[in-house]
């Protein structure tokens, strides 16, 4: 096409007196937007090619370089808004559905900032975590709602299978394919160092991975990609994926390209092959079907696993929670509209799904009146960004949080939100060997040690101002809670006052 | 002895070292002050597509760079590292000829130059090693 109507987004801005012509920017970028000229010796810019990673940005030794968001704008207009306007463009010049990755980043209400967490004053006591012991350990799992004896009286105390970690946060799917092995090394690394869970994501295992399996959950998902009985017995937990909170109802597509070697050899399909996963599960169209494959996994397993289901958080959540709860289920799994992920059409990602903090609060409330809350436990992710999201989603009724892009933002991600090109400067999102490299587990592993260290820390922070010494007083606990800016539906939904009620 | 190492499997090939280490030599207040300037780092990426390392002196046992200097420039430190007394070098360049690892370089003014792990310098440990986006160079013991 003659006319390019979408002109570049963002500008390559080199402060001509620090660049020493180093060319480590060049070196960097995978794609291709710093050349070296040899006439002038100087550093030019291709800013049609950046995507704003800030891979040279970071590297720059003398701090030459900003990437700054493109000035030259097309009118204003509150209605067709640029974004909208070049969509258009892009559609018109390809034809195709429009891909993004990562979360949504619509400016839709982020419900954890409207809630206010509550501390001790006068009557009641704070604790000083420093001081006093506060215990962040969780089991997640069924529990039993009355004590049950045995005939000679004493007290039954055989468990269903429980997954233990110190603390409630755990590190959500994401397939070896979508990120890289060293990706996949660090976070694997990081769980056993934590006494937490990573999860494989829907392809499969790789084999020196199998090593961390006390700390693996490995999910099974709709296109069963590398799932055999050994895949199954080296996890801590299985997860069934029926849905994703970035793109609720449609499944995946990994593109041929990126089944390569290692990735084609885990999800056992061959090499340069589609990965597809379906958008359902071909063998589950009720609550039965479910159950039938929670009871093919624990008696593959030998019920010393438990089973997670995972599901995107969509419109009727609290009764489809309802049903995976009288599955079998030992724990699920919900995901919110802001959840991440590696590629997602666009219109589905930003338009699909509903909030995590709405969803879990009626889940935790429908399971409680249902008498059924402790058939199993729930863990909620889709953006839980800091110590504080988790406490309140604890309080909120959570047992425990996924984390997934805040994992990935300690491994060096700075949500480009261009995964889907497989082209990751930072060695995440790519299967390219040299790019990576560019993630060395040692110094991975460590950022999302330090990462999950200092959440725990301001657990423990949050919950002693509150007076409470334990995540299981925490739990459900939505009087520590209060609403600013909500209306009376929304705190209704969420179950807590508001503030200065 | 702690020495420079550098693992190949995490090198990326950016070359941050070469101008780590030709600034931490400079004596120049600001990187950005090498602007316009030839640099002469004591320490080199090698390699090609698909492999790359940064070789510096290994500060040898046996050093075979001392055996070969006419004048005394090049003597070892009792730690062991190799050293260069600049004044007494006269540029005949053996040392250069004979280093296995090709880590001893002419500098600017003539005479050699080698790394002596910035121990001689105002960043008192190798900045190469400090400025390493990977950790793929490390100085350690071994």
């Amino acid at each position: 096409m003659a006319i390019n109507f979408v002109n570049p987004e963002f500008e390559v801005v080199r402060n001509p007196n620090r660049c020493i012509a180093c060319r480590v920017c060049e070196r960097q970028c995978s794609n291709g937007v710093h050349s070296f000229d040899p006439e002038t010796g100087t550093m030019m810019a291709d800013e049609t090619k950046c995507v704003d990673c800030q891979r040279c940005v970071a590297l720059c030794p003398t701090r030459a370089l900003k990437i700054v968001k493109n000035e030259c704008q097309l009118r204003e207009n509150a209605n067709w808004q640029q974004d909208t306007i070049y969509e258009i463009y892009k559609q018109a010049g390809s034809g195709g559905v429009l891909l993004s990755s990562m979360g949504n980043p619509k400016p839709l209400p982020v419900y954890w900032d409207k809630i206010l967490i509550n501390a001790s004053q006068v009557t009641n006591p704070p604790i000083d975590p420093l001081r006093e012991p506060m215990e962040t350990k969780v089991f997640l799992g069924k529990k039993p709602t009355m004590p049950e004896r045995n005939p000679d009286g004493s007290l039954k105390t055989d468990l269903a299978p429980q997954l233990e970690l110190t603390m409630p946060v755990m590190f959500s799917a994401m397939s070896y394919g979508s990120i890289s092995y060293n990706a996949h090394e660090s976070l694997a690394r990081a769980a056993e160092a934590l006494g937490i869970c990573y999860n494989t994501g829907e392809g499969g295992l790789h084999e020196d991975f199998y090593k961390y399996g006390a700390n693996t959950i490995v999910q099974v998902a709709s296109g069963r990609f590398g799932v055999h009985e050994d895949y199954l017995s080296a996890g801590a937990a299985i997860e069934i994926k029926m849905g994703q909170g970035a793109k609720p109802g449609i499944g995946g597509h990994l593109p041929g390209k990126k089944i390569v070697g290692d990735v084609s050899r885990t999800r056992m399909i061959p090499e340069g092959s589609d990965a597809i996963s379906p958008a359902p599960h071909h063998d589950i169209y009720s609550i039965e079907d479910l159950r039938q494959l929670v009871y093919s996994l624990k008696e593959a397993t030998q019920y010393t696993k438990p089973v997670i289901v995972k599901v995107a958080a969509v419109h009727n959540i609290a009764a489809i929670a309802s049903g995976i709860a009288r599955s079998g289920a030992d724990i699920i799994a919900i995901d919110g509209f802001r959840g991440g992920t590696g590629a997602a059409p666009t219109r589905i990602r930003d338009n699909v799904g509903i909030p995590i903090e709405l969803a879990l609060a009626a889940v935790d409330q429908r399971l409680r009146d249902e008498g059924i809350r402790n058939n199993v436990s729930l863990v909620v992710g889709g953006s839980i960004r800091s110590a504080s999201d988790v406490v309140k989603a604890v309080a909120l009724g959570a047992d425990a949080c996924y984390v997934a892009t805040a994992a990935l933002l300690a491994l060096g991600c700075h949500l480009c939100r261009t995964c889907h090109t497989g082209n990751c400067n930072w060695g995440i999102a790519t299967q390219k060997p040299e790019l990576v490299k560019r993630l060395n587990p040692d110094i991975g592993s460590q950022r999302l040690i330090n990462l999950m260290t200092a959440w725990r820390h301001e657990i423990m922070e949050l919950m002693g101002g509150m007076g409470i010494n334990s995540i299981e007083a925490l739990r459900g606990n939505r009087l520590m809670l209060r609403g600013v800016n909500l209306n009376e539906k929304e705190l209704e939904i969420l179950g807590i006052s508001h503030a200065g009620e | 002895m702690k020495r420079v190492y550098v693992n190949e499997k995490w090198c990326l090939g950016c070359h941050l070292c070469e101008y780590n280490c030709a600034f931490a030599n400079s004596g120049l207040k600001d990187m950005a002050k090498l602007k316009g300037q030839k640099i002469y780092p004591r320490i080199r990426v090698e390699g090609d597509d698909k492999i790359t390392f940064a070789i510096s002196c290994r500060h040898c046992e046996d050093p075979i760079c001392i055996k070969s200097c006419i004048s005394g420039a090049l003597s070892k430190t009792p730690d062991g590292m190799v050293e260069i007394d600049k004044s007494r070098c006269v540029g005949c360049l053996t040392c250069v000829l004979v280093c296995p690892y090709g880590a001893v370089i002419q500098d600017g003014d003539g005479a050699v130059q080698k790394c002596e792990l910035c121990l001689k310098n105002s960043s008192g440990a190798p900045a190469c090693v400090a400025g390493c986006p990977n950790n793929a160079i490390v100085y350690e013991e071994r």
